[in-house]
């Protein structure tokens, strides 16, 4: 499902690319215009492909490292059609223009409730399986996942606290800027374990095994752990720079989103140093280069944000393309990189296959992943740039030097180029899609037996 | 006490205990610990077919 729900959430990003070229393909049908569809494509590749992604890959590993079966029973099986329904609620609602207008947290409350409840019983589920462990130690990936399930259902509960006033309108129960500040301490931590802390748990396991040695600094990875879940918490109000906030809680962000880097460069050196001494792996192992890749894209993007939030960088950032293109290096380099090369891994093991059907599609999809991440965000880093500054132009007297129009012709081949990069990357999933289809057509997934390590 | 000082002292509280969590981290007392649970992603080696992979070099 999470290469289903990939390709959907992908389809619609190609979509509304398109439609930032050619207003055109915005029709004259409500539910296809780019305000509805928005929401849509980043509900769908955050926690549709991300959220798929990461139960399948949380619910192995930790299977794997404690040496003990899944705790919960029909649990497991209510948090898989749990989410698939939030997700098919949500791809109904959104376009039908239903929402909590919070971003990120768009969903209203009766899919709201809905999720906490999967969530719940996700959290059962992991920790049940964490306490019926056969081994003393908790393995660092199981720690990030733990962080993140914890996290995750505090701040969405939090947030979503809402007054219904039908049963499919709410309005949030937080006045003005302190609903905003709540608004953003979810969405940032959102990313950080959401889209940070859970991957991170995917990188610990498989980077360490597909190279066939153990973590670099198993030390420094506690240390990086410790650091990134006590530090993202405060780095919200980075969002909100210049605003009603007051000053004193936006330097706070500031600092805070200054200091992450710190621990995001400690994980990403620990990641990429695991392959110390196997470099010559990168040549012949696909997948290997997939995970190493998103590692790169990782430290890129965990410098290029706190750079961003910088007040005086945010100053000419803020509200331009140049979020856009951060965002995306984040999303496609990072998550969907580390996701994909993880599955890649993955799928083989489920279904007792020695390895995927093909290695040069995996190739093939390496490449076209990567152009298209890079196209991606260097036509958004120029265009953002340029937006910035036309913006901020004042002739001597102290009017504006250009329009917005005129800022927007300016765009035209940039969103174009944008709209090439993304297609180019979904292409890759199409791929992916028929090499995981000859792997495992015609098998039967297969039952591991527990592993036990010995004494 | 004034917030201010509460809140300072809580900084300096926190600084402590993280700097405590590296010295933990980093003590040699934790080495042999930690190379064990590093070690875990491979304790299924012998039912998996990933490490024979990687071992082979992956070349088709």
């Amino acid at each position: 499902m999470t290469i289903v729900w990939g390709i959907v959430g992908m389809l619609v990003g190609v979509i509304i690319a398109a439609q930032l070229v050619w207003p055109a393909l915005n029709t004259h049908l409500e539910y296809f215009t780019f305000g509805r569809l928005r929401p849509l494509h980043t509900n769908a590749v955050i926690f549709a492909f991300g959220g798929s992604a990461l139960f399948a890959t949380s619910y192995y590993i930790v299977q794997r490292t404690s040496q003990a079966r899944l705790f919960g029973g029909p649990l497991v099986g209510f948090t898989f059609w749990g989410w698939q329904l939030v997700i098919v609620l949500a791809a109904v609602s959104l376009p039908l223009g239903m929402t909590m207008g919070k971003e990120y947290a768009e969903l209203e409350w009766p899919i709201a409730i809905l999720i906490a409840l999967v969530w719940v019983a996700y959290a059962l589920v992991f920790f049940g399986t964490i306490l019926k462990r056969k081994v003393q130690h908790i393995y660092v990936a199981n720690w990030f996942f733990g962080a993140f399930i914890i996290v995750i259902a505090v701040l969405h509960i939090v947030n979503n606290m809402s007054m219904p006033v039908t049963l499919f309108k709410s309005y949030s129960m937080y006045p003005g800027t302190m609903d905003a500040m709540i608004q953003w301490w979810y969405g940032h931590n959102a990313v950080g374990f959401f889209l940070t802390a859970a991957f991170l748990g995917m990188m610990y396991y498989f980077v360490p095994k597909q190279a066939g040695r153990p973590i670099y600094s198993y030390r420094l990875s506690v240390v990086h752990f410790w650091a990134l879940v006590s530090l993202y918490m405060w780095a919200g109000p980075h969002h909100l720079h210049y605003t009603a906030l007051p000053d004193w809680v936006q330097s706070l962000g500031m600092v805070f989103s200054l200091i992450l880097l710190a621990p995001s460069w400690g994980g990403m050196i620990n990641g990429i140093m695991t392959l110390s001494g196997a470099w010559h792996k990168l040549r012949t192992d696909p997948i290997l280069r997939f995970l190493i890749v998103a590692l790169s894209f990782y430290g890129l993007a965990t410098f290029e944000g706190p750079m961003m939030s910088i007040k005086t960088v945010n100053a000419l950032s803020h509200y331009t393309d140049w979020t856009i293109g951060h965002v995306h290096g984040g999303a496609l380099g990072w998550v969907a990189m580390i996701s994909i090369g993880s599955l890649y891994a993955l799928i083989p093991a489920l279904w007792g296959k020695e390895r995927m059907y093909s290695i040069k599609a995996i190739e093939w999809h390496f490449w076209l992943s990567t152009i298209g991440t890079v196209m991606y965000i260097v036509s958004m880093w120029i265009s953002g740039v340029m937006q910035g500054l036309m913006w901020r132009a004042v002739n001597p007297d102290g009017t504006l030097t250009y329009n917005f129009v005129e800022t927007l012709v300016q765009m035209y081949p940039y969103y174009f180029l944008r709209f090439v990069g993304g297609a180019i990357f979904f292409l890759g999933m199409f791929i992916m899609v028929w090499n995981v289809w000859k792997t495992i057509a015609g098998t039967k997934a297969v039952t591991h037996a527990v592993p036990q390590t010995a004494h | 006490m004034s917030f201010g000082l509460i809140h300072g002292l809580l900084t300096v509280l926190l600084m402590i205990l993280f700097g405590g969590i590296v010295w933990w981290a980093f003590s040699s007392r934790q080495k042999e610990r930690f190379d064990e649970a590093a070690n875990l992603p491979f304790a299924d080696d012998d039912d998996q077919p990933t490490r024979k992979r990687s071992e082979k070099g992956d070349k088709q």
